[in-house]
């Protein structure tokens, strides 16, 4: 692959707490556009991996480049969807959807025209001026992606952002992921332990270790879209998933 | 189908009816209870007074109280000045310390709160003055400022203050993380962090806080009026107590009580027009 297609590279990431090791020597390319997924146990350390890539901690030791130079949230736009509720409580859902717009200070009409492409794709049309506590957990959530996607970020990262939502839901919001990340073409980097919902989401899944983390292994996803669960191919691929990530 | 939606829908209508018609019956009970209450309270007061069982020097009747508010509006007898004058001096006084407490104590507490140099550099010093009662502040202010206004606004200034800064720099200290973060990784600066996130996130902690103040203000007026006043309400008590009259003490106090509900209100509807993001109970 040419290297201009690469998007984020992590070079030797390692990250120690004192004598503890979280992080041991992980490597590994993004390329632009790309949807990937992460899978680990839990308690492996994906957490500080993230605020390592979001730069809200500072590596032991090893880079983070994004399009070749160090990740920066002041230069390179990073979006991040936490697992817990952060749509800001006293911004309306189309202001909350502005606020990294704000932040980075784009002109008005570039901030209007991006925001009403989100709420377009969102169908939130009737929510715009709703508070946060006006909605549910999974609209409130659905603003927040929104928010993410709205700033066309660089690198996306979620933190299981459907960890709370019935199946259901989940089902919705994952076609909805995937269909903004269809329309505004960003590089995606999505965390979760449900190995069903990596494999229906992800190109490329990359499995960690327990801590220390390693990347343990990699797989590719090439199944085309919309993907059913129950395929054949699917199940096959879930299946060497789970065997690789076995730590148990 | 058709008919049994309809059904359910109808059931569902008539459910609602009558749930609000209950609610609605539940509320004008509780108004009654809470009218037959006062008028109890105030029955049973005047009937002892007038029937001797409190001696007069002690206890006014509330009907007193209401012939002396009036008399008062227009006259200055015994203490000096009508009530309309008593009322502009106090809340003077009350406005100008409250609002300088605003002004001085939200910024202060919500910089205490984001600023961990400034929190351990004005905290200190914070803490020692924030036991000492306001009321314990008025000898000293006498000798700064004298007994004019100055002092009497200083004192009632540090009962407010308080509260101010306590309540603001609680609301930013209490902002999640996860809310910062999200600034943070949006690229947002410190200012822009604590501008666009902790600030918004203290208000409404913040206008508890005012609203606290609020009563420490009218609460310490009394007593800086004790210091060389000509009219105010505290002084208007004041009078009434050395001439034993417990009517014009009753009217002060009254007056005062008033005067406090009207701007606990209107804070209310202003707070409700800031924060209106937070979920109504």
């Amino acid at each position: 692959m040419a290297s201009k297609d690469i998007k984020v590279q992590v070079n030797h990431l390692t990250k120690k707490f004192g004598d503890l090791l979280v992080l041991d020597d992980i490597s590994f390319n993004i390329n632009k556009g790309e949807f990937v997924c992460i899978v680990g146990p839990t308690g492996c350390g994906k957490t500080t991996f993230l605020n390592l890539l979001t730069r809200l901690i500072e590596p032991t030791s090893g880079e983070i480049l994004i399009d070749g130079k160090p990740a920066d949230p002041h230069v390179h736009n990073i979006s991040f969807v936490f697992q817990e509720p952060s749509a800001f409580p006293w911004l309306t859902a189309q202001q909350n959807i502005e606020y990294g717009l704000k932040i980075k200070k784009k002109s008005s009409e570039e901030i209007k025209s991006q925001v009403d492409k989100i709420i377009g794709l969102l169908g939130l049309e009737k929510f715009r001026n709703a508070y946060p506590h006006e909605m549910s957990v999974s609209m409130e959530q659905r603003v927040v992606i929104g928010r993410a996607f709205a700033l066309n970020p660089d690198l996306l990262l979620m933190d299981e952002p459907y960890g709370q939502m019935d199946i259901k839901m989940r089902y919705y919001l994952e076609d909805e992921v995937i269909r903004l990340w269809k329309a505004t073409g960003s590089t995606v980097l999505f965390i979760t332990h449900n190995l069903e919902e990596a494999v229906y989401l992800a190109e490329r899944v990359l499995i960690l270790s327990n801590k220390p983390a390693k990347i343990k292994a990699e797989k590719k996803v090439d199944l085309p879209r919309p993907r059913s669960v129950s395929d054949d191919k699917f199940v096959e691929i879930r299946k060497d998933i789970t065997d690789m990530i076995k730590w148990w | 189908m058709g008919n049994q939606d309809e059904k359910t829908t109808s059931k569902v209508a008539n459910s609602i009816l009558i749930e609000t018609a209950a609610r609605k019956r539940e509320r004008k009970q509780l108004l009654i209870i809470s009218l037959v209450c006062i008028f109890l309270f105030f029955g049973i007061w005047e009937i002892a007074v007038r029937l001797n069982w409190i001696d007069g020097k002690y206890l006014c009747a509330p009907s007193a109280v209401i012939k002396t508010f009036m008399t008062k509006l227009s006259d200055p007898k015994p203490d000096g000045a009508v009530l309309g004058i008593h009322i502009i001096t106090s809340l003077k006084l009350v406005l100008i310390g409250y609002i300088a407490a605003i002004i001085i104590g939200v910024p202060l507490g919500l910089l205490m709160g984001y600023y961990h140099t400034f929190d351990k550099l004005v905290s200190p010093i914070f803490e020692i003055i924030r036991p000492i009662p306001p009321i314990a502040w008025i000898p000293l202010s006498i000798i700064w400022l004298g007994v004019g206004t100055a002092a009497k606004c200083f004192i009632i200034f540090l009962a407010a203050f308080v509260p101010c800064v306590i309540n603001s720099y609680t609301g930013v200290k209490l902002t999640p993380p996860v809310l910062v973060n999200v600034a943070k990784t949006c690229g947002a600066t410190r200012w822009e962090i604590f501008s666009t996130v902790c600030v918004h996130y203290a208000m409404p902690l913040t206008f508890t806080g005012i609203q606290v103040s609020l009563g420490n203000a009218w609460s310490t007026l009394v007593a800086s009026e004790l210091v060389s006043a000509t009219a105010g309400l505290g002084y208007m008590i004041q009078q009434g107590r050395s001439l034993v009259r417990p009517d014009i003490i009753l009217v002060g106090m009254l007056t005062i009580g008033i005067l406090g509900a009207i701007f606990t209100t209107l804070l209310s509807k202003l707070e409700n027009k800031v924060v209106k993001w937070r979920a109504k109970s």
